[in-house]
């Protein structure tokens, strides 16, 4: 009796909260966007530290001079004209030390304006160019910097800027982000104390930091950025009359937001992973669009070729002939997510299919462990004369669970054919803070790199990038991948201009980096977007240059 | 009196500075700095650009030379830049704990309405069905994982009836307090909920503990009504052992619920100090879990002085000695 009166007043309790705000989790309006993503920016300043956080705030609030579009095309946003060498917008040159660089020329769309009527100028350009160049101002992207070694102000609106490098990427500037030199030059007095003072996030709110079709209205740290629209925007009038960006940290909670009405879409770009995106679609799949689209994020499987057994080409072969990725990738992700064959993604012009691809093939990758010396099999797994145990270590970031569950069936799959895999992962802040960074993982290490289109990865693989005590530990070749050949590649897809050519190149490096094997593809993870069912226009690109970047063209049904 | 205050002054001071070393030295022990992480960021930072970015940073300096030099600063006021959010710490501290604050506190205070009045009734009448039956719930309270207890909330009151929002801080429009309020609910609800069993079993164990006290049997015998017994007599010693719980949960008022603000989406100090220590962010890091340290050291001070009234045979001349 007195347990139901106990039980009753916990009721009553929740009732008298339920009666007391009784209004329901209201269906976002027509004229209103609320969308989940799982993480804050650390900062508003386009400039200063990398977060995709931030880009994608900053997509819907900014427009950069050029950037890639859904076709992975190079084109104009903030600029007129793309320059190109064959418009006579861009001139090869020499640099004043003799160097071979490259002068490319702007002009600034005409009705270009900050939000608070400002028009977008030459000045903003010389401003960005300083704070960048400047060396405590923290300011990342500092290769970019240093390569622009010098700006030549035509007017207002036109300039060029000289760069001490001819690359093929000679007019990508996506990178080039302006800042408002007449809301942030004063803050520049003081270049170490910038960071801490820029407009960006002192002033968060002031309009005249923006330039895209929407600006910042409101920004509460940890939960919340309320954009809308912007006056001065240029181009097509944005549907939107608000958009609200909700931070919600856990996957399962932005599931329940979503189904309870509090937002109305999923983020691809920081929202739920591709099997938990599937799990979603299957039970609730009938109220949502749910798009995928495979992007340049690279699941891989890095090989630390010092280990003595993974020196040894054929052990590396019989491991990638070992794996089912076509199962992985078909019971795991439905297909949603395809099989890597190398570091270049399909979707990349300078893929080259006719590489060497390595099928699931059990006999062939037993043959070459035997060729390789492994030949008595004790309880399953593979030893060596020596009686050395085929044992390698697998590492991941611990609490991923997508990693986690392919990690397994690694192992199994790898035990069928006598190699015994010890996982032992580390949570991502140790992981990649020393583990990786400095080469302490023996054996074989899962994770992923995000890049560009035709991005060269001369920093996983060119030999002078592997890290070690005497470099710092800086570079990203954790493999301690060394061959002459990929070096010169490396260095010569960087400055060839002429498409065919280039095209031979990355062939080239392709070939090599299946035939050595310093990492075992595995796939190309895809973003899974999760929309209300009427919107239309908006186009996942797959890259670095998101989807906000066109929110003029977002639109819900009767809008 | 002054005695007491005086001593225990110096020695929270000097809990707080050795508090403040370990805690430096943890987070310095961690793998990578900031640079390095600015390294996985952009990987054409050469090693001279982080070898600069270092010495800018004073990263470069031994973790006891950085320690010595925050100290100087934190004690002429200045605690510095939060690395993650670009902003004064205490500016980034601010928000965070009025959050943590109100959700803590007034879970803190639902809970202790309901736990106590619980305990007492099932320490009354003990081994019985109403002490059966409270002693049920507040183990089923102890023993539900609090995300779990978290999800179930949001399914039932924001996906299922949708009366409630599932998270956040508000529409991000200008609903105002209500507005705000309606957020509360269920995280509120969430943590009342978890929370309600360990108060529940403290203040019964305690409550069973004092009724069986010689004094309490010469209460009865002098005729004094229950009502007078227990609340009178037995109340104020039974309640000892609680405020020493209630005390501790005093800090954690401040140090946040990292899981349930997590799943509420709610931006509160539990979530600040998770990812200041993750993103290697010294100085946020730092005052946060010291702060949650002062205040823990000031919910033992209130103990101590409601011990005083709680029981007179506790004096602070003892406390002295």
């Amino acid at each position: 009796m007195r347990a139901d009166l106990m039980s009753l007043t916990v009721a009553l309790i929740a009732v008298l909260f339920v009666s007391a705000f009784p209004s329901k989790a209201a269906p976002a309006k027509k004229s209103e966007l609320v969308i989940g993503i799982t993480q804050y920016p650390s900062t508003f300043h386009p400039n200063i530290d990398s977060m995709l956080a931030k880009t994608y705030v900053l997509s819907f609030t900014r427009r950069p001079f050029t950037v890639f579009d859904k076709d992975w095309k190079l084109v104009c946003m903030l600029c007129e004209t793309l320059p190109t060498i064959e418009n006579g917008l861009a001139k090869p040159e020499k640099t004043p030390e003799g160097k071979q660089g490259i002068a490319v020329t702007y002009t600034i769309r005409g009705d270009a304006r900050w939000g608070d009527g400002v028009p977008v100028s030459t000045k903003d350009v010389v401003f960005t160019w300083k704070v960048g160049r400047h060396k405590n101002t923290g300011v990342s992207n500092l290769e970019f910097y240093r390569s622009l070694y010098k700006i030549d102000v035509k007017d207002a609106r036109t300039f060029t800027l000289h760069f001490d490098k001819l690359t093929f990427e000679y007019n990508a500037i996506n990178g080039f982000e302006l800042i408002p030199a007449h809301l942030d030059e004063n803050n520049f007095s003081d270049p170490a104390a910038y960071k801490n003072r820029t407009a960006f996030d002192t002033d968060t709110t002031n309009e005249g930091l923006f330039y895209g079709p929407y600006r910042i209205a409101k920004a509460v740290t940890g939960s919340h950025v309320v954009l809308e629209p912007n006056p001065t925007w240029w181009g097509k009038k944005p549907a939107f009359k608000r958009i609200t960006i909700r931070i919600i940290p856990n996957t399962a909670a932005l599931e329940a937001n979503l189904l309870s009405g509090n937002i109305d879409m999923i983020a691809g770009e920081l929202g739920l992973t591709v099997d938990q995106a599937l799990a979603f679609g299957k039970r609730h799949g009938g109220k949502f669009k749910i798009l995928y689209k495979p992007g340049l994020i690279y699941e891989h499987i890095d090989l630390n070729l010092d280990n003595p057994i993974l020196k040894d080409l054929r052990v590396r072969q019989a491991l990638i002939h070992g794996i089912d990725r076509d199962a992985i990738s078909e019971k795991l992700f439905s297909g949603r997510q395809p099989v890597a064959h190398s570091s270049v993604n399909p979707l990349d012009w300078v893929y080259a299919d006719d590489v060497r691809k390595y099928p699931y093939d059990l006999k062939k990758a037993n043959r070459l462990l035997h060729e390789a010396g492994w030949t008595v099999r004790k309880r399953g797994i593979r030893h060596n004369s020596k009686g050395q145990s085929l044992t390698l270590d697998l590492m991941t970031t611990a609490g991923n669970r997508t990693r986690e569950l392919v990690e397994q069936v690694l192992q199994n799959q790898w035990k069928a054919i006598g190699v015994d895999v010890r996982i032992k992962n580390e949570p991502a802040r140790v992981l990649f803070g020393q583990t990786v960074t400095e080469r302490k993982f023996k054996g074989l290490v899962m994770y992923a790199w995000y890049s560009a289109p035709e991005s060269v990865p001369r920093t996983t693989l060119h030999s002078a990038h592997i890290p070690h005590r005497d470099n710092n530990f800086a570079g990203q070749n954790y493999t301690g991948f060394r061959n002459a050949e990929m070096d010169g590649l490396l260095e010569a897809i960087e400055v060839e201009l002429n498409r065919v050519k280039r095209a031979k190149l990355w062939r080239r490096l392709q070939e090599i980096y299946v035939t050595e094997l310093p990492v075992i593809p595995l796939y190309f993870r895809a973003d899974p977007y999760i929309l209300p069912k009427g919107l239309t226009g908006l186009v996942p690109t797959g890259h670095q240059d998101l989807s906000p970047l066109w929110v003029e063209n977002w639109k819900l049904q009767g809008q | 009196m002054t005695s007491f205050l005086f001593h225990r002054f110096w020695q929270s001071a000097l809990v707080l500075v050795v508090m403040s070393f370990v805690v430096y030295s943890l987070i310095g022990l961690m793998p990578g700095d900031p640079v390095d992480l600015m390294i996985t960021a952009d990987p054409k930072i050469t090693p001279e650009d982080a070898a600069r970015l270092r010495e800018l940073y004073g990263l470069d300096r031994p973790i006891f030379e950085r320690y010595v030099n925050w100290l100087g600063a934190a004690l002429s006021g200045d605690f510095g830049y939060s690395r993650l959010y670009a902003r004064p710490v205490l500016e980034v501290l601010g928000p965070a704990i009025v959050n943590t604050v109100t959700l803590l506190g007034l879970s803190l205070l639902l809970a202790l309405m309901i736990a106590l009045p619980a305990g007492i009734a099932a320490a009354y009448r003990p081994y019985s069905r109403l002490d059966y039956s409270i002693n049920m719930i507040a183990f089923a309270g102890i023993s539900v994982p609090p995300f779990w207890l978290a999800l179930m909330l949001i399914i039932g009151f924001a996906v299922i009836l949708g009366i409630l929002p599932a998270g956040g801080l508000g529409t991000g429009g200008d609903g105002g307090i209500w507005d705000n309020a309606r957020y509360l609910v269920l995280p509120v609800a969430s943590l009342t909920i978890a929370s309600i069993g360990g108060h529940t079993r403290y203040m019964r164990a305690s409550m069973i503990e004092t009724l069986r006290q010689d004094y309490i049997r010469t209460a009865r015998a002098t005729g004094a009504s229950e009502m007078r017994v227990v609340f009178g007599h037995a109340l104020r010693n039974a309640l000892i052992p609680v405020v020493t719980i209630i005390a501790l949960d005093f800090g954690y008022l401040f140090s946040g619920a990292l899981i349930t603000e997590t799943i509420f989406a709610w931006p509160g100090m539990g979530r600040l100090i998770f990812d200041s220590i993750m993103g290697n962010d010294f100085n946020l890091a730092l005052v946060a879990l010291l702060l949650a340290t002062v205040l823990t050291l000031i919910g033992n001070f209130l103990a101590d002085i409601a011990y005083v009234w709680l029981d007179p045979r506790v004096s602070f001349r003892e406390a002295d000695s």
